[in-house]
């Protein structure tokens, strides 16, 4: 658990991060959302003391980190960040070693774990080991960055802008990884961004920053329903709120009886694509299959009411 | 590229006979004699001078590169910082004094010889080291210096195993520089009694012989000439290596 108690950062009279408190709950993934100059990336490198606050106080599972020594901090907490940050004179595997090298793992036991993550980020050891940074494609780059965050295997993850070098197409699959992995080691995570779809999509709470204030933390579909200013209503878009409030569900948990003929959809698919799937083909209902059979149906006029404003 | 290399070849195995065996290359150099001067230097082994110019430069840039890189390493950590102005203008000064003075001022204190020659040069090549070493120090990708940071690593230990590396390309062209105005300037050396191939050309300029001038000279400039390349050579292999190719 990290709980950021009343914490502020002012460089020379300017205010960056203004009294904000939260509680972020272990296992889960915080995304702290805002415009350029919120603060947003300053409340997070509190965290791992690479800014030290003007005020306030910082715990991680109940000690204050005022206690502990920069450097060891930081060995316990991964850090990935845009554009990778990548050693590019060391190899993939020296890259991904670094903490456990820096812990003293003996060399067994750190080479183990290093092909584990870059297994586990589809990322072949063999091949993959003694290249260089700069040989790796923007994907892979980016990859190997979050495998040299979870080399030591952190308790907890912070992640600055970690998608924003990357196309859609890639970072769609980045953020896939990053739910399954989160979900693999129960890492905490927390992940700044500016792009509100992101935050919607990997959050189990967003925290909303402006001007260095925290405007609003809550659940995602708390946000959307009940964005607590008008700020953070146009960072959600106000024609995308439906959509949004649809994605956020799987076509799973809204399974009907009834039988429909027609190109089914899988039950693992959210609701927006089923959503979307419904208009493109002109259809009232789409069939619904998990693992290969038909389970049911899922109907337009279901997903009209689900993407109404909850009460 | 290969032709280059080629004719670099040549020529250092050029150099490596006529110092060997100067005789080789009499008919040569004849044409640049008058009234029966003899067409070698004959005062001494032009292997021997040879050896011991390239010596000293080498002590004298090594000493430079040690100070400068770690006067820049100094005034680059957060505690130094504020020896910076100071540390530049002590370089700059050393720059700006005319190699043949520190030589008057240096004869006084430590006689004639190798060791005011070393002084001099020691001064002249302290500040392309230290500039470059700056540059390369305080010019580090952020987002790099940023993780390095992040995943917990000491100053020191940033110091060594990401700043250093990776600003080594850079610290090494400063090194260049040096070596090459050394290896010219080590020539006036020898009118405070260095035994640098400042003596075959002072020689020459004395008895009138254009043949030891042309010696001297040519020794002087093809061995700065491969050093150079040698220098760019290495620099640009550590480029493509960290993959900084196209970066400084």
């Amino acid at each position: 658990m990290i709980e950021i108690d009343d914490i502020t950062k002012a460089y020379e009279g300017t205010v960056v991060v203004d009294h904000v408190s939260l509680t972020i709950e272990p296992r889960s993934i915080c995304v702290i959302v805002g415009t350029s100059g919120s603060g947003k990336t300053t409340l997070m490198r509190m965290i791992n003391k690479l800014v030290e606050p003007t005020s306030g106080h910082i715990r991680i599972d109940g000690q204050d980190i005022a206690e502990i020594p920069a450097y060891e901090l930081r060995r316990r907490i991964g850090y990935a960040i845009q554009g990778h940050g990548l050693f590019p004179h060391r190899t993939v595997g020296q890259n991904v070693a670094t903490v456990p090298k820096l812990l003293g793992w003996d060399k067994k036991k750190t080479a183990d774990r290093v092909d584990e993550l870059l297994s586990l980020f589809q990322l072949d050891p063999a091949e993959f080991r003694n290249r260089l940074p700069h040989e790796l494609s923007g994907g892979q780059q980016q990859r190997v960055g979050v495998a040299r965050a979870l080399a030591a295997g952190p308790n907890i993850l912070l992640m600055d802008e970690p998608y924003g070098a990357l196309d859609p197409v890639i970072r769609a699959k980045a953020q896939e990884d990053l739910l399954s992995i989160q979900r693999k080691f129960g890492t905490t995570v927390v992940l700044v961004t500016h792009d509100m779809e992101e935050a919607i999509h990997l959050g189990d709470k967003i925290a909303v920053m402006d001007k260095g204030k925290l405007l609003q933390f809550a659940k995602p579909e708390e946000i959307i329903a009940h964005p607590a200013t008008p700020f953070v209503a146009e960072l959600i878009g106000t024609s995308e709120r439906p959509f949004r409030l649809l994605s956020l569900a799987k076509v799973a948990d809204h399974i009907e009886a009834g039988e429909v003929g027609g190109e089914p959809i899988e039950a693992s698919a959210s609701l927006r694509d089923a959503y979307a799937e419904l208009l493109w083909s002109g259809r009232p209902a789409l069939p619904v299959r998990r693992d290969g059979s038909i389970v049911g149906q899922v109907t337009l006029a279901r997903l009209s009411q689900l993407a109404a404003r909850p009460q | 590229m290969k032709i280059g290399n080629l004719i670099r070849l040549v020529i250092f195995g050029l150099l490596l006979v006529f110092l060997i065996q100067p005789e080789l290359f009499a008919g040569f150099f004849g044409l640049f004699t008058k009234n029966n001067q003899p067409a070698i230097y004959n005062q001494g082994s032009l292997l021997d001078i040879t050896l011991n110019h390239l010596g000293i430069v080498a002590a004298a840039t090594l000493a430079s590169t040690i100070i400068a890189v770690g006067l820049a390493i100094v005034v680059t950590r957060p505690f130094g910082a504020e020896f910076l102005p100071l540390s530049r203008s002590l370089a700059n000064i050393g720059q700006t004094f005319p190699p043949v003075a520190v030589l008057a001022l240096a004869v006084p204190m430590l006689g004639f010889g190798t060791a005011p020659t070393l002084v001099a040069l020691f001064l002249y090549g302290l500040l392309p080291i230290f500039e470059n070493t700056l540059t390369g120090l305080t010019n580090l990708p952020p987002a790099v210096t940023d993780a390095a940071k992040g995943v917990g690593m000491s100053g020191w230990q940033r110091l060594i195993k990401v700043e250093l590396p990776l600003a080594l390309p850079v610290i090494l062209a400063g090194v260049r520089l040096s070596v090459v105005i050394s290896l010219a300037t080590a020539t006036i050396g020898s009118t405070v009694a260095a035994r640098t191939l400042g003596e075959v050309i002072i020689a020459g300029l004395l008895s009138s012989n254009t043949a030891f001038v042309l010696q001297g000279g040519l020794i002087v400039g093809v061995l700065a000439v491969l050093i150079y390349d040698a220098l760019s050579a290495l620099e640009r292999f550590l480029m493509k290596r960290t993959g900084q190719l196209g970066r400084a």
